[in-house]
């Protein structure tokens, strides 16, 4: 099973019945970030398939001060999700707030059958990079990307999900990556959804600090698993003309010799 | 029932603006932005390296916020006990309901004994009621002997860190104030003084020390207060808390009532988590633990004071009352991305960075513009939760205090904003008729790059817009899916 | 009914009614050595002190040492001499000895300096002209370096080990335990029997000036420790 110190999936896993949770802002803003996840799991053998229902965990709502609005969403959201095996998301960020606010709306929404529905959900939602390391057992998914690239573990995903270095197992395996170290990697790039807006100047501050320490390692390429964050990060380093691209981590792991990202 | 009221705001912070006012000004201060970034990485490095020495970190961080659990659940028990201990150990034990009631106590205690000056240790609770300004009022000087504060009194100023109060300033412009200040309080400093922080320090230690040997009165707070045994903790680096806990004939400690501990063992994990999270420290150098009088050594009048001031109103709240495991040890600060940009000041409080932006709103309720900014001076990335020894989720109370400011109204606009959002995002089918808007913008976009829109300047002044697609992944899918036939 | 009385009935109350949701027993109530977390950690750090001894030892003198005190090992027989290498190496020429200090240790001492005794040093003022103390202790902690003073006769009034400059403090072995709940379960007094504690972890220190360790502000800027071996 393990090759090149990477594992390989040994058995596609058509057993599970996985639906992808796009999240409302991917579907909308970067939809080639969902279609890469797509593309990467049916290479891994995974039939993945796309509820139509779907729209959003209600993060935006929640961390504004307006939980109760995001009630119907979570509502909404068991009732999409609760016939699959497993639900993958390419955002640590939405995954955070299926896993650690949902049971609190719910809880707010004085529903007890929505909070059990809710405890049945929750454990079977992931992020992309869980999926792939704890689900599918594969760290080599056959990736191609030859360009120097650094990684930033959104707060997200290294704080509330805890995905740990799973992105970076995926990425080390990719053939031909170049990845380089992202000094004062585990601190926020400052974009927290309303805190972007509503405290722009700190955010923008933050988000300096972290554009300057990307252009610090030379890589071409700066991955994550949040759009969010990606874009605020990016919108800096575009003002900046620094020329450094940001891709999700999903778009680089779909990357082959065949069809490069 | 009776909730306790909230906490009135002291007159040093009475009108001061939202954060994102106060940050921006702060933010432009790269001198202090320059100490600021220094001194959080040095102590978030010192605080990591003791931490990772610890066998199960975890475990004492559970026993810690057990510990403060216990006694905040049952507050009532435990103030009944400690006073009844302290009591018994011969201190004569105060309560006061706000800060004019704390700082009157103190007034009358320092006149009965006929003094006209007090030496103080570092303490938060008597920074909070603003009791050197009430002492100042009635004619007696409070001197600050911890060296952050007396650089912060000498300047006039106000500090900007719960543990390293005087974080802003360095050491020429320290150098400075000694020079022109300290002649006019005492000692003066030598004529010679570098900015050599050993020398800065042995001026300190010479100025102060005629005020401890002189002084009749100190006043102090504490860290802990230990109901079963009815002892009282202070823990510090430099010994001017030694000095003040032990010199005067009078010892008057100001202690907030969630400084309860249960019992003496609980002090276990409390000295290890607390200087660890604190000063990055295996153990500070010095703590003192009194328990009332100790019959010929220290003060033989102990008298102790237990503070309201709002903290019975944040205990009723099931969720926010975690607040109250607060040891002060300032590791949210150290590790917090936006304190290490805005520095303290711009929080309004005594209590700044994410412990302040949580614990301030829900001590003085959310009605001025400062209290009702804090809850969303963050970015939730999650640091302080990790960092607090005594694991307050500061996040989880940021969104609940955001709800209790969006509750409150003023925001109609974003209220009317996220109420749309919702039921757009309820439906697909709303959902999908909304982005057609977003794709024939990104039809017209084309490839250009967005860098200006009217109304979202709080985004773009800065950085890009993100250029909306051609088409989203649910037209994509249907179009592959369904249209196009199965895979 | 006096303000400070009806201060205290208020506050009671608005705490009780803070707490009403609460439906558990307070423990202070139910509580038994044994039962509680922190009293488990403590055994455990006591059972891992057990046969580890010298490890202990060794681990104490370094994080002392760490914390920049002078830390010298001997014999119990030879703790007067030690004593008195240190305050010379120190340069002072006036102690201050607790009534209780060793026998021993004040002879050799009191032959080689100016001695105040505790009962002559009736001021801190006076205190202040003396330029060292020799005590006791009561526990050492390994893990954080750390001398408790629990100012037993040995010791003498806190303001001793506080006001001179330089503190030479003697401890035996047998005082030093591993970690810091094992230090705080020994010295568990009965109620109404605690005795005023001191713990030390190196030299008086500040970083308060652009967080630059300076060693020495109030307290004594010199600690010499001495760890004798079990007579």
């Amino acid at each position: 099973m393990l090759l090149d110190g990477g594992m390989t999936a040994a058995q596609p896993r058509t057993d599970l019945r996985v639906a992808l949770f796009a999240t409302c802002f991917n579907d909308t803003m970067w939809p080639e970030t969902p279609k890469a996840v797509v593309r990467l799991l049916e290479r891994l053998g995974v039939r993945v398939e796309f509820p139509m229902d779907q729209t959003c965990c209600g993060q935006m709502m929640t961390n504004t001060g307006y939980a109760g609005d995001a009630v119907p969403l979570v509502r909404h959201f068991v009732d999409v999700f609760e016939k699959y095996d497993a639900v993958v998301a390419p955002s640590g960020s939405c995954v955070g707030s299926v896993r650690d606010q949902h049971p609190m709306i719910a809880h707010l929404a004085g529903d007890p059958g929505l909070a059990s529905e809710v405890e049945e959900v929750r454990p079977k939602v992931y992020e992309l990079s869980e999926f792939l390391v704890d689900v599918l057992g594969v760290t080599d998914v056959g990736a191609w990307f030859p360009h120097r690239v650094t990684y930033h573990p959104t707060c997200h995903s290294l704080r509330m999900l805890r995905v740990g270095d799973r992105p970076l197992q995926l990425l080390r395996a990719v053939e031909g990556i170049d990845l380089v170290e992202l000094p004062g990697a585990e601190e926020c790039c400052g974009f927290g959804g309303t805190f972007a807006v509503k405290n722009a100047d700190v955010s923008v501050a933050m988000g300096t600090d972290k554009a300057e320490h990307v252009a610090e390692t030379g890589a071409e390429v700066l991955v994550a698993g949040d759009n969010s964050c990606l874009a605020h990060i990016g919108g800096i380093l575009g003002r900046q003309r620094s020329g450094i691209r940001t891709m999700h981590l999903a778009e680089i792991l779909a990357s082959t010799k065949e069809n490069p990202a | 029932m009776s909730i306790g009221p909230v906490q009135e705001t002291s007159p040093t912070f009475v009108g001061m603006p939202a954060f994102p006012e106060a940050a921006r000004e702060a933010l432009a201060n790269t001198q202090q932005r320059q100490n600021l970034h220094n001194a959080t990485h040095t102590i978030r490095a010192k605080r990591a390296a003791v931490v990772a020495e610890v066998d199960d970190w975890e475990a004492l961080r559970v026993a810690g916020a057990d510990a403060k659990d216990e006694a905040l659940h049952h507050l009532g028990d435990y103030l009944e006990q400690v006073e009844e201990s302290l009591t018994a150990n011969g201190a004569i034990v105060h309560w006061a309901r706000d800060a004019a009631e704390a700082n009157r106590i103190v007034i009358d205690i320092a006149r009965a004994k006929e003094v006209d000056e007090v030496v103080k240790v570092k303490s938060m609770a008597t920074q909070e009621i603003e009791l050197n300004e009430a002492l100042e009022e009635a004619g007696i000087s409070a001197w600050e002997t911890d060296l952050a504060e007396l650089i912060v009194q000498l300047f006039g100023d106000r500090p900007s860190h719960i543990l390293v109060p005087a974080i802003h300033r360095n050491r020429t412009e320290i150098r400075d104030v000694f020079l022109r200040e300290m002649a006019r309080f005492g000692r003066p400093a030598p004529d010679d003084l570098t900015d050599d922080p050993a020398r800065l320090a042995e001026a300190a230690r010479l100025h102060l020390r005629e005020k401890f040997l002189r002084a009749k009165v100190a006043v102090s707070g504490a860290n802990f207060a230990i109901a079963d045994t009815g002892t009282l903790v202070v823990v510090e680096s430099e010994g001017n808390g030694r000095m003040c806990l032990t010199l005067p004939e009078t010892l008057i400690s100001v202690v907030g009532i969630e400084k309860v501990l249960p019992t003496w063992d609980d002090l276990g994990p409390m000295l290890q988590l607390l200087p660890r999270s604190s000063t990055g420290e295996r153990m500070n150098p010095y703590t003192t633990m009194w328990s009332g009088v100790h019959d010929g050594d220290g003060p033989q009048e102990v008298h102790v004071i237990l503070l309201d001031n709002g903290r019975s109103h944040v205990l009723a709240d099931s969720v926010g009352r975690q607040a109250l495991r607060c040891i002060r040890c300032s590791a949210c600060l150290n590790v917090c991305p936006v304190y290490e940009r805005t520095g303290g000041h711009a929080y309004g409080s005594v209590y700044p960075g994410p412990i302040g932006a949580v614990l301030n709103p829900q001590l003085r309720g959310t009605s001025s513009e400062v209290d009702a900014s804090l809850p969303y001076a963050s970015s939730l990335c999650g640091a302080c939760f990790d960092a607090c020894p005594v694991r307050i989720n500061i996040p989880e109370l940021l969104v609940e205090l955001r709800g209790t400011v969006a509750e409150q109204g003023g925001h109609r606009a974003e209220s009317a904003a996220m109420k749309a959002a919702a039921w757009v995002l309820s439906d697909p089918r709303r959902l999908a008729v909304a982005q057609k808007g977003a794709t024939t913008a990104g039809k017209l976009i084309g490839k250009r790059t967005i860098t200006k829109v009217p109304g979202l300047g709080a985004w773009t002044d800065a950085r890009n817009l993100p250029t909306p697609p051609k088409e989203t992944f649910r037209q994509w899918w249907a179009r592959e899916h369904e249209e196009g036939g199965q895979r | 009914m006096s303000p400070s009385t009806s201060a205290r009935e208020e506050i009671l109350a608005r705490v009780r009614s803070a707490t009403a949701d609460i439906t558990s027993e307070p423990r202070l109530i139910a509580r038994s050595a044994s039962g509680s977390l922190p009293s488990q950690l403590a055994e455990r750090a006591i059972s891992r002190a057990v046969g580890a001894e010298e490890g202990t030892l060794e681990l104490f003198a370094e994080n002392v040492a760490d914390y920049r005190a002078a830390v010298v090992r001997v014999p119990a027989a030879e703790v007067g001499g030690a004593v008195v290498d240190a305050l010379r190496s120190a340069g002072v020429q006036s102690v201050v000895t607790p009534t209780g200090l060793d026998q021993s240790w004040a002879e050799a001492v009191g032959a080689a300096f100016d001695v105040v005794t505790e009962a002559a040093a009736t001021s801190a003022q006076q205190l202040d002209q003396v330029d060292a103390v020799v005590t006791g202790s009561a526990i050492g902690i390994a893990t954080t370096g750390t001398i408790v003073l629990d100012h037993q006769p040995d010791q003498g009034r806190r303001e001793l080990t506080l006001v001179p400059d330089t503190h030479v403090c003697v401890i035996r072995d047998d005082q030093v335990v591993h970690d810091v709940p094992e230090a705080v379960t020994r010295l568990r007094t009965a109620a109404g029997q605690q005795r005023p504690l001191t713990w030390v972890s190196g030299p008086s220190a500040t970083s308060d000036i652009e967080l630059q360790r300076v060693e020495g502000v109030h307290g004594p800027r010199t600690l010499v420790v001495i760890i004798a071996g079990t007579p």
